[in-house]
């Protein structure tokens, strides 16, 4: 086994302390995703900072009207917690169709967030990948890309995130508190993952000492006209080729307003401000939302084995949209696509 | 008592395996366990310039690391590599020298006072590779494959193409329907539950006890010894319990060599557990291009069939099963011709996997007949029906039994095939459409040569022995069955050994033989059992049974009993002692009865209900039946389990299983669970099987074997449905979703 020092972390300004003090470190809670990737060579830290007991598990209502989730929940007791299946079930839906009952079980929300890419050469340290190891090369791009991103990309990284919970939290318009040494900030969702461009080996926009200590959801939930929609290559335990969260809030059989992102197609999840826009104030009816679809996918760019994902992608924003607009939001349970 | 044969007894071994007391081969531990890594290779070809592992020895903990610099000896023969079930070639040699010829080859294994030290020390040696090019993609060889023409060993011409027969050409060119279609099947691994795993324990007279993962114990014993330069009592391999090896535990692996090798070397008891990743370097099934022509006459009688292949194998071996002869063995049609030939690559030598070339080679023929079925309009039943065949077609011989028909008529009405709308896309259920396809399946009812020993005790016990393996298919169950029959006792009162070389002779367990062969050896030393028991009948004063044949009387609840009378009849246990005998042993070797005028085969017929997406090509396999005629059914449990693991399989070949390699690199980019799929639970749902009726003699016990049967069809059922659904055909397994997307809907 590779040695690396264990400490564990009774507060949270202990945690981000000893982060500042140990370089080569990362925190661990969890440690579904960290583990696999310390097994096959492709994380080797100094040090493991648990912070899996720190008083970070609670969800509780916020003055606004919203939530705080602490981000140690587990997974699987934020997708049954009664107030998110109530007000927010398209993110009860989005961690429901995320790996499996065992993961879910050990998986935190703050992890979650910063789960890595399942890009192949990612994992595989005999081939180049450059957010694996900078300037290396991306070996995805002319090589097998079938789960790789179609929006976003760059030439030096063609990634995509595999979550499914941030997802939904994008379409929510979630904020996500962090703490550092140098004190608490909340990051818009929107600004909390990166795209890849030049430094595709930073998933986030988080400082090297910053820990991630809780999710905020706004007061709108969109509890009645929602939907998230994964496509996969399998039924269950497998990442998104394509997935849609669609939020909507209608009126007089138009669209008041429509929040729309995509997974697996980028490497961060995928909003598109034109789309939603161009969804608003319209009938919700198929040409509307195939024009939206399209506006989505327009800048779209295939590389080979994923190009399918274009059409697949347009297909699904437009089957999410009939989904929530309908009143008939996908199951994660019955696999039948509603 | 009535008889254990027929019943679904559950599996002997079934609460060892659920409580965890059934060891596997990396379960096992010695004073001094030492614990050894893998390395291995990150090219495709070339050969190592420089390997160094001066980090990896200054780990704490690290014992030795071996490469091919510092092994022991190793035979420098091809010979002494071959197995039991190798096919022509030259087989690898694990560490030999500094050659590689397939990306993930072993390199080095590290060995070490544990596991972790191991594991991390491998991560630290470092090899320097002369690279020379390599080709992994069958696609870039197919047209230049070597012909398979005339083999040079009997096995390997066992698996020869047919001859011609008829004048295909001529034929086709008169066909009132001619179909010619391309399928093609990638690359796909066995993925085993159980890790390949070999712990070599150092006795205290130096001699080798190996617990492998294998599907044949003595395979491994001899090839061993020979790679080894041991004596053959120098070495004993012990596979007890085997999580599943699906064929590619037939041939010895290189763990077991890596990890004799290390505790030959340091005297000392030594484990390898292979990791997920570098169970994909052992072997797989090979990719398959064909093309299959069929012509008919529009009444639906087939008139030519041809059939060419393109299959994968090593540089250094030729693989290869009967790929192309299954489309001209199951329809009766004068006219065939039959082309195989090898695309050799830069990857591991490929290997049987569950159905070896039935799988694939009656996945094309069983589309290419639904695609004619199409063309002539007439149901893809009743055009099988039309073409069926009760004679070997090759050889224009009889079968010893064929219910393939049965199966055909009680598949369909148990699946409620008469309703189906023949129109394409003309089944729907909501958003979805529905579709049906079904199809034949072929496998063959083999049976080997096997000894069996049995020790009868005067306490009414009985131990049957056989060096055998039960890969998971329950096989140790069935001999319990066998026996407690034959002998006339109580299923707790017979105990099994087997997967253990110093056992009687077996064969490898593969190729459905093994039910077949064991118990109807276990039937031949029951009988000599039986005799002897009788001549000590005969000895006592009075017997009821002096002067009564062998033939005559049969083994009852513990008592030796006149088939004419059963009033006479004498205690086993009587008769023993009254000898003064504790224990009968008999060992007596069974070969399979000669029957070379008739043809021996299991059939299946497959039906299937998938439901897709018309939208997003989501495509869900809802309903399967599989109909099977594979003779007696000694366990219709363990039987039937078989048949759904193999149904199970057969969705994940249709839509799910293929090894992805990136031939830039030349290697395997989804080696592991979570990226190489294969079905999970909501990807099944209901499956029925059926046992048709089917009497054969071929043996005293009328049993064929159904390990492979399961899974053959079961793949051109999906495509056919998937068809019918959509209107699309799909060619290329496996059918994802983006192969379904035509132009945006």
């Amino acid at each position: 086994m590779i040695n690396f020092q264990y400490a564990r972390a009774v507060s949270v300004s202990e945690a981000v302390r000893l982060m500042a003090g140990t370089p080569g470190a990362k925190f661990i809670a969890g440690g579904t995703n960290l583990v696999d990737l310390m097994k096959m060579d492709v994380e080797r830290p100094t040090a493991l900072i648990d912070v899996s007991r720190l008083p970070l598990d609670t969800v509780e209502e916020t003055p606004g009207g919203g939530l705080h989730i602490g981000a140690l929940v587990r997974n699987s007791d934020l997708a049954y917690h009664p107030l998110v299946e109530r007000r927010y079930p398209v993110l009860s839906s989005a961690l429901l169709a995320g790996a499996s009952q065992q993961l879910r079980n050990m998986a935190s929300i703050g992890g979650n967030l910063l789960q890595r890419t399942r890009c192949a050469y990612f994992y595989d340290v005999a081939t180049p990948c450059n957010k694996r190891e900078a300037g290396s090369g991306c070996s995805a791009l002319g090589g097998l890309n079938r789960m790789n991103a179609i929006l976003g990309t760059s030439d030096n990284c063609i990634a995509v995130h595999p979550s499914d919970m941030c997802v939904a939290l994008a379409a929510l318009e979630a904020k996500v508190h962090v703490t550092g040494t140098r004190g608490e900030r909340v990051i818009a969702f929107a600004d909390f993952h990166r795209l890849p461009e030049a430094e595709p080996q930073r998933d986030n926009n988080l400082a090297a000492d910053e820990l991630v200590t809780g999710i905020e959801l706004p007061q709108r939930g969109f509890e009645t006209h929602y939907s998230y929609l994964k496509i996969r290559d399998r039924s269950s335990y497998a990442f998104a080729l394509v997935s849609v969260a669609v939020c909507l809030e209608l009126g007089g059989g138009r669209i008041r307003e429509a929040r729309l992102a995509l997974g697996g197609v980028a490497h961060k999840p995928w909003r598109d401000a034109g789309a939603e826009a161009a969804l608003s104030g319209q009938s919700a009816n198929e040409a509307t939302f195939m024009r939206a679809a399209a506006l989505v996918l327009s800048k779209a760019k295939g590389f080979g084995h994923n190009t399918f994902k274009i059409d697949l992608a347009r297909r699904a924003v437009v089957r999410a949209l009939s989904q929530a607009a309908g009143g008939t939001p996908q199951s994660q349970s019955n696999k039948k696509i509603a | 008592m009535a008889p254990y044969i027929g019943t679904a007894t559950s599996r002997v071994d079934g609460l060892a395996k659920v409580t965890g007391t059934a060891k596997y081969a990396a379960e096992y531990n010695a004073p001094g366990l030492a614990h050894a890594s893998m390395v291995g290779a990150t090219i495709a070809k070339g050969r190592i310039t420089r390997i160094d592992t001066t980090a990896a020895l200054r780990v704490d903990g690290v014992i030795t690391v071996l490469t091919h610099e510092n092994r022991p000896p190793l035979a420098d023969n091809d010979q002494a590599y071959n197995d039991d079930v190798a096919p022509e070639g030259t087989p690898f040699r694990p560490l030999y020298d500094g050659r590689i010829i397939f990306n993930g080859q072993p390199i080095a294994l590290v060995v070490a006072n544990t596991l972790e030290a191991a594991r991390f020390a491998a991560s630290l040696v470092r090899a320097d590779y002369l690279t020379e090019p390599h080709v992994t993609d069958i696609h870039t060889k197919r047209d230049r494959g070597l012909a398979v023409k005339d083999p040079i060993t009997p096995l390997d011409a066992l698996f020869a193409p047919p001859k011609q027969r008829g004048a295909p050409g001529p034929a086709l060119d008169g066909a009132d329907v001619r179909h010619d279609g391309e399928y093609y099947v990638p690359i796909e691994h066995h993925n085993p539950m159980e890790p390949f795993a070999s712990t070599a324990v150092v006795e205290s007279d130096g001699r080798l006890t190996i617990y492998d993962k294998t599907q044949g114990v003595q395979n491994v014993q001899r090839y061993l010894c020979s790679v080894l330069g041991l004596k053959q009592d120098d070495v004993r391999v012990i596979s007890t319990f085997v999580g599943g090896a699906f064929g590619v535990g037939l041939r010895p692996q290189f763990q077991a060599v890596l990890a004799a090798l290390a505790a030959r070397a340091l005297g000392r008891s030594v484990r390898v557990v292979l990791t997920r990743q570098q169970m994909y370097v052992l072997g797989y099934r090979p990719a398959m291009i064909q093309r299959i022509v069929v012509g008919a006459n529009a009444n639906g009688t087939l008139n030519a069939i041809t059939h060419d292949a393109v299959t994968v194998t090593s540089q250094h071996e030729n693989y290869y099963r009967q790929e192309t002869g299954w489309s001209g063995l199951l329809y009766s049609c004068a006219n065939a011709k039959y082309a195989h030939r090898l695309a050799k690559l830069d990857l591991p030598t490929a290997c049987d996997m569950r159905g070896p070339s039935a799988a694939t080679g009656v996945y094309a023929l069983e589309c290419a007949m639904d695609e004619l079925a199409a063309a002539l309009k007439i149901d893809p039943v009743e055009l099988r029906l039309r073409c069926y065949s009760d004679r070997d077609q090759h050889d224009n011989r009889p079968y010893s039994s064929k219910a393939l028909r049965e199966c055909y008529h009680q598949g369909a009405e148990a699946f409620g095939w008469h309703t189906r709308n023949p129109e394409p896309r003309a089944m729907r259920d909501g958003s979805e459409l529905v579709g049906w396809g079904m199809a034949s399946g072929v496998w063959d009812a083999f049976q080997a040569a096997i000894t069996v020993r049995i020790r009868l005790s005067a306490n009414g016990h009985a131990e049957v022995a056989c060096a055998t393996s039960d890969i998971g298919t329950g096989t140790a169950t069935v001999m319990t069955q066998v026996a407690a029959d034959m002998l006339g006792l109580p299923l707790d009162s017979v105990s099994v050994l087997l997967g253990d070389s110093t056992l009687p002779a077996s064969p490898v367990e593969g190729g459905s033989w093994i039910a077949a062969s064991v118990s109807n050896g276990i039937a031949a030393t029951a009988d000599a059992i039986r005799k002897e028991l009788l001549r000590l009948a005969a000895l006592m004063p009075d017997s009821s049974l002096s002067g009564t044949e062998a033939d005559d009387v049969g083994l009852v609840d513990g008592m030796l009993v006149s088939r004419r009378d059963n009033a006479r009849a004498v205690s086993i246990a009587d008769a023993m002692r009254h000898s003064a005998v504790d224990q009968i042993e008999r060992e007596i070797t069974t070969n399979p009865i000669e029957d070379a005028a008739r043809a021996h085969n299991t059939h299946s017929a497959v039906f299937a209900e998938v439901k897709v997406d018309e939208q997003l090509g989501v495509i869900r396999v809802t309903r399967v039946v599989s109909a099977i005629a594979a003779g007696r059914i000694v366990n219709t449990k363990t039987a039937t389990s078989q048949i759904l693991g193999g149904v199970v399989w057969g969705i994940g070949m249709a839509l799910h299983e293929e090894t992805a390699i990136d031939h830039r690199f030349g290697r395997v980019m989804n080696a592991n669970f979570a990226e190489y799929h294969v079905p999970v639970h909501a990807d099944v749902h209901n499956i029925k099987v059926i046992f048709v009726d089917e009497a054969d003699d071929s043996n005293p016990l009328g049993i064929k074997g159904v390990g492979e049967i399961g899974i053959v069809g079961v793949a051109a059922a999906i495509a056919n449905a998937v068809h019918h659904a959509t209107g699309k055909r799909v060619r290329d397994l496996p059918i994802t979703l983006d192969k379904l997307l035509g132009k945006p809907s």
